[in-house]
């Protein structure tokens, strides 16, 4: 039998986490691996699978020692489990929901989605193998991809490299970039989504 | 033994992301709606937290686990490519709803077809890569 104080601890962590929790939390994994001897950026990933598939040979940018960047791979590996672990076993009592705001339901309601208050599930169904037949998943899953792996090494890192460890090293490149997210991002969701969605 | 610290890191990213619903494609919606504080809260306190991380670093020269002084490169500061390639990645955040940390997350969680999506930005990074020399930076 699993100890009592072991279960209460599954449902302690299970409920959704605030945001006051989340950052610092983030901050803490940042100090580990600067602690570590290494910088903090996930999109760093793409550049190495690319090396590491023989991208060399293509173009110089990816000349480099891909191997001495395996640890990165290893911290997306551990990503990927912490995914299995908190879908799987971390689930809350209310379900896989986003607690997202009444005027986000009532906004994402004129966009075509027919949800209720509280029923916002946490990932959207088009995350689908079969969504890919449809121009919506294409766009959301291979567009979205292609921009996103384009755009963040362009910019020389992502969310987590400029957002969190730019910022936090007061880089001037990374509030640039930061800025640029939301442009980018903003001319997305309120240029672009109602002539996909609509 | 000395590498499985990565994978506990990361395992330790992953249900923050996830518990925290930053991996949810609504949430991402709601944040470019202004609509919660939620998202914006994490990545402040994150970024509060971590100037006062890094001004410590500095501060004492802390050594980092293999004994050398924690040093961060600065990065360029030419405008260029981090506007460009900072609203390029935007678009595709905002209509994935997806950043390539909670891509390795989701893959995690059981939503397979974003194997298709790792491809795909795979693609985008190794053309970057070849026609970097053209682009403004």
């Amino acid at each position: 039998m699993t100890p009592e104080w072991i279960l209460e601890f599954i449902e302690f962590i299970s409920q959704p986490w605030p945001w006051w929790v989340a950052g610092p939390m983030i901050a803490l994994i940042m100090f580990i691996l600067l602690f570590f001897g290494k910088e903090f950026g996930m999109s760093a990933n793409f550049r190495v699978m690319c090396a590491a598939d023989g991208a060399g040979d293509l173009a110089d940018f990816f000349k480099f020692d891909w191997k001495s960047q395996g640890w990165n791979l290893l911290v997306a590996l551990g990503a990927v489990f912490g995914g299995y672990l908190a879908a799987r076993h971390f689930t809350p009592v209310d379900g896989n929901i986003a607690h997202v705001s009444a005027a986000t339901v009532e906004s994402l309601q004129e966009l075509g989605f027919n949800f209720e208050e509280g029923h916002v599930p946490l990932i959207p169904e088009f995350y689908d193998w079969k969504a890919l037949f449809t121009m919506r998943g294409l766009l959301v899953i291979v567009v979205g991809g292609f921009l996103v792996g384009f755009g963040a090494r362009y910019a020389g890192g992502c969310t987590s490299g400029h957002a969190i460890s730019g910022m936090s090293a007061l880089q001037l490149g990374s509030m640039y970039a930061v800025v640029g997210f939301f442009a980018g991002g903003l001319f997305m969701t309120h240029v672009i989504f109602p002539l996909i969605f609509g | 033994m000395r590498m499985s610290r990565y994978i506990i890191v990361g395992i330790l990213f992953g249900i923050t992301l996830y518990k925290s619903e930053a991996i949810s494609w609504f949430r991402i919606y709601e944040m470019f709606h202004f609509q919660s504080f939620h998202m914006y809260g994490i990545i402040l306190s994150a970024i509060a937290i971590g100037i006062i991380v890094v001004q410590f670093i500095k501060k004492v020269h802390l050594k980092s686990l293999e004994g050398k002084e924690i040093t961060i490169q600065d990065k360029d500061t030419n405008w260029k490519r981090y506007i460009f390639g900072g609203f390029i990645f935007g678009l595709g955040w905002a209509l994935a709803g997806i950043c390539p940390g909670p891509m390795f997350i989701l893959l995690g969680s059981g939503y397979t077809v974003l194997i298709v999506f790792l491809l795909a930005a795979m693609t985008g990074t190794f053309l970057y890569g070849y026609f970097r020399g053209k682009l403004p930076h």
